[in-house]
């Protein structure tokens, strides 16, 4: 067997022992089937990879082995011992260790505590220093710099992921389940991640690595199941055969690649000018550092990127949501910056924002409510300070029609709506004003592809009226099919722009290569 | 799927041959079934609070007949529930409002205390003559109360909105600068004749009451339900309609439910917060007023069993709903002045605390549903 990939040095898979065998698991959820009749094995020294969507039952799999919750058939079976897993501390007692996507740390202590914490020991007395020691030597045998003494909250992201693997090994897990792991990370934090979990297999432990990121399932898997719908697509198939494609259909049930239709225009008038701006994130870190970009009537820019180079505090930025530091930005020649967000509502700029749950809506309040939060200040629906709760719920029903929103009422709170639903209530709220500009940010995201082509076709609607719209999505695809211009954010700024959708430009341009430099390279070719 | 998380099992292993399953609900429930919850949670209490009156040996039919008796059996003693109702719903509704923005305001009752300082102000500092009609009196004591308490709302607000400093500690340990600040008044600059209290209002200060009108209308004899009952129902009424049909309302329930949502539409959440507290800290300062003015007549220490803290507890009960605060006030009302009947403290307290775990206890039942599961359809 003589082949490029990394896996090449490694035993046949068919030799290895089995660790994990899960056989035909049912889970079922209040009106969802998140795991019908699945299986799922994993042998040691192996990492397994467990691709699929959002919502097509990953996490739930795991947490039925990490012991968070119990299926409602199947078994599962540890070194060919069905076993019943009740808890997560069952879990790890049988080796089982699981990572979660959100870290489960307590910011406030240091990394030795946190790995101590709820462990037997040390009995006593804390005897810091000495555990220090011992985990700073046991991170050392996987490769894993950790300082045992920082305290969490002092640590990078990608530091405290380390340190939720370190406390399952130092619990003597043996199979490590990894939720998303890279879904935080800086890309060269993910090349760190994934030594370390080549050494990790080279030492014994294995691996379920959950993503649904092809190129990095590709990238580090051995072997492959793929979930969609709750239902396995593919279970256990060697990684080495599987072409991206061949993935990607499994995962989607469809050609990925499918194109919407979109009207020949001309861009028109300025609509949204950003000149040099600067503005620091949460942290007080620099986000944006001099970005510049334009947007026309009536054109759909694409805004690329890996998640985290500042996507979301530009999106901030434009809305008056967040301050800059320095630069300009005009909204149809007027100067909207460092505007109040009730300005820059005022002045027609829509935003659909990533989190639909957490910030585009109020789960409890109603549809009725929900629909009028960009325009309750104004005639029709106030008068004066009162609030003409008729001409509120009249608005929300033709919404209702108009965008083929599915509710038993408009008197029915947000959180009972389905994420398509909730999206097309909020697209409603924000659409419906005829704003000059439209920020969307990851507006297709987790939602089936129904709903998806509803979103993309409501965006299009929007560029054929003359809105100028600016597109943020990690579906490079998406991006591709809808945007006229596509602009490539690294770390605050534009690494170049695009109107061909060359995915391999667009790729080099994400990781921080600048477009003049890569076409000097073809240049030189 | 993380979020499914909370689904709990409960299992009674072996005994039955069934499982009882609590799964949340993914639709709201009919209209008729809160109340019927709380209706029930209120009999289940009632069952166990009378087991206990059972074992310290009293009757516990007897006992509740006379609860029920002594606050609502006649147009007298009903009167007087209602008269314990009244500073309860301006309370209620104070920390209605502010719950409803998830302000934590646990100082109704400082709130309280400025507002009854505020009304006496008017009548003891002698700004108006001795004998000024009560229509300028009682309008211009209200707002004074109302204003009281607001300015103790504002403090913490403006403190929470400013400097971000937890309004939970701020109020509660504003209640006793209240208590400390009213002590200042009885003890020293208003005492009468050296004893801890003011010298009694003037007729013309005082909330007209039912029995005023008795030599007109013989049955109002005795009634000392006052128009502060009035003033309280009223304040439901603008309560409800500034949450449920004004912009600014608007702004405090969408505040209330999602902050970042709000933000993202544009809503100005740090005024909102004093606002808001100025509100809630005003209609506390309304209950003080009417108290003093309706029922005390004086301002002096002991005005209030804790009635600021009552309030916590209504609003909850009441699910910040200002016409529930209503019922609930009165209920309250009643178990107080009734309670009093059977025993000073005790057995009606505690029956009191039952009523409250059952009623937050039975909100469990609104978020799941109960469902039985036979052991064979579950393998």
């Amino acid at each position: 067997m003589m082949s490029d990939t990394p896996t090449s040095d490694r035993p046949d898979l068919t030799e290895l022992p089995m660790m994990i065998e899960m056989r035909g698991i049912v889970k079922r959820f209040p009106g969802v089937l998140a795991n019908d009749h699945v299986d799922f094995d994993l042998r040691q020294g192996e990492i397994h990879a467990l691709l699929g969507e959002n919502g097509a039952g990953k996490s739930t799999l795991m947490n039925i082995l990490a012991g968070l919750y119990r299926q409602d058939a199947g078994t599962i079976f540890i070194k060919g011992k069905p076993v019943t897993l009740s808890s997560p501390k069952h879990a790890i007692n049988e080796g089982i260790g699981m990572v979660h996507q959100h870290f489960m740390l307590v910011p406030s202590q240091t990394v030795t505590e946190n790995i101590l914490l709820g462990l037997g020991e040390p009995r006593f007395r804390m005897r810091l220093p000495e555990y220090d020691r011992r985990i700073a030597e046991f991170g050392q045998r996987y490769g894993m710099k950790v300082d045992p003494a920082a305290k969490i909250w002092q640590i990078s992201v990608g530091e405290q992921q380390r340190v939720e693997i370190l406390k399952m090994l130092y619990r003597g897990a043996n199979v490590l389940i990894m939720d998303e792991p890279t879904a935080v990370l800086a890309p060269q934090e993910i090349e760190t991640l994934f030594t370390t979990l080549r050494a990790m297999v080279t030492e014994g432990k294995s691996i379920i690595f959950i993503s649904h990121k092809l190129q990095e399932v590709s990238e580090i898997a051995d072997r492959i199941t793929v979930l969609r719908k709750g239902v396995a697509t593919a279970s256990g198939l060697d990684a080495r055969g599987l072409s991206r494609d061949e993935l990607a259909q499994l995962m989607v049930g469809r050609e990925v690649l499918f194109q919407m239709k979109k009207k020949e225009q001309k861009a028109g008038k300025l609509v949204l000018s950003v000149q040099d701006v600067h503005a620091e994130n949460d942290k007080g870190l620099p986000a944006l550092q001099g970005i510049s970009f334009e947007i026309r009537s009536g054109e759909v820019v694409g805004l690329a990127g890996v998640a985290g180079n500042g996507q979301r505090e530009l999106s901030q930025v434009i809305t008056g949501l967040r301050k800059t530091t320095s630069g300009r930005i005009e909204l149809n020649g007027e100067d909207i910056n460092n505007r109040s967000a009730s300005f820059t509502i005022q002045r027609g700029v829509a935003y659909v924002p990533e989190d639909r749950h957490h910030v585009g809506s109020a789960p409890n309040l109603s549809v009725t409510d929900n629909v009028i939060m960009k325009k309750y200040r104004s005639a029709p629906i106030a008068r004066g300070w009162i609030l003409d709760m008729g001409v509120a719920t009249d608005f929300a029903k033709e919404l209702k029609e108009a965008y083929e929103i599915i509710v038993p009422s408009v008197e029915t709170p947000a959180r009972l709506l389905s994420g398509g639903n909730l999206q097309r209530v909020i697209l409603a709220r924000e659409t419906s004003g005829e704003p000059d500009l439209m920020i969307a940010v990851q507006p297709t995201r987790g939602l089936d592809v129904g709903a998806i082509e509803g979103v993309q076709r409501l965006l299009l609607a929007q560029r054929e009226r003359g809105a100028a719209i600016l597109l943020m999505s990690e579906e490079l695809e998406e991006l591709i099919s809808l945007s006229d211009r596509i602009l490539v954010i690294y770390e605050g700024q534009v690494m170049g722009e695009t109107r061909d959708g060359d995915v391999e430009k667009i790729g080099l341009m994400m990781i921080g290569t600048r477009l003049e430099d890569i076409q000097q390279g073809e240049k030189r070719d | 799927m993380t979020e499914n998380i909370t689904t709990t099992e409960y299992k009674q292993r072996g005994l039955l041959p069934f499982t009882i399953r609590f799964e949340p609900r993914l639709t709201e429930p009919p209209r008729w079934y809160p109340p019927l919850v709380s209706l029930g949670a209120i009999v289940v209490a009632l069952i166990i609070g009378g087991v206990l009156i059972a074992q310290a040996g009293g009757d516990p039919f007897r006992s509740y007949a006379h609860i029920a008796r002594a606050s609502f059996g006649s147009l007298g003693v009903f009167s007087d529930t209602l008269v314990k109702a009244t500073p309860l719903i301006l309370v209620g509704l104070a920390c209605s409002v502010a719950f409803r923005m998830k302000l934590w305001n646990i100082g109704a009752e400082g709130q309280f205390f400025l507002g009854a300082f505020g009304a006496s102000a008017v009548v003891l500092s002698g700004v108006l003559p001795e004998g000024t009609s009560p229509w300028l009196f009682l309008p211009l004591m209200m707002i004074a109360g109302f204003a009281g308490g607001a300015i103790w709302g504002f403090i913490p607000g403006f403190l929470k909105a400013r400097l971000n400093v937890n309004e939970i500690i701020t109020t509660l340990m504003m209640n006793y600068i209240a208590i400390a600040w009213n002590n200042f008044f009885i003890f020293g600059v208003w005492s009468e004749g050296g004893f801890q209290m003011s010298p009694m209002f003037p007729r013309g200060a005082w909330l007209p009451r039912l029995a005023d009108y008795a030599k007109q209308i013989p049955t109002f004899r005795g009634l000392t339900v006052h128009l502060g009952f009035i003033i309280a129902v009223g304040a439901a009424v603008v309560v409800w309609f500034i949450l449920y049909r004004s912009k600014w309302g608007y702004e405090i329930r969408l505040i209330g439910d999602n902050p970042r949502a709000a933000e993202y539409a544009g809503i100005n959440i740090k005024r909102n917060i004093i606002l808001v507290m100025m509100l809630s800290g005003g209609l506390a300062g309304l209950a003080g007023a009417s108290e003093i003015s309706g029922v005390v007549h004086r301002l002096q220490g002991a005005i209030s069993p804790g009635y600021g803290f009552t309030g916590i507890i209504i609003a909850w009960l009441a699910k910040l709903n200002p016409f529930a605060v209503i019922l609930v006030s009165i209920l309250f009302g009643a178990l107080i002045l009734a309670g009093r009947e059977i025993q000073p403290s005790g057995i009606p307290k505690m029956i009191q605390g039952i009523i409250l775990v059952c009623l937050i206890a039975s909100d469990y039942l609104l978020r799941y549903r109960v469902r039985i599961v036979r052991r064979a359809e579950e393998a």
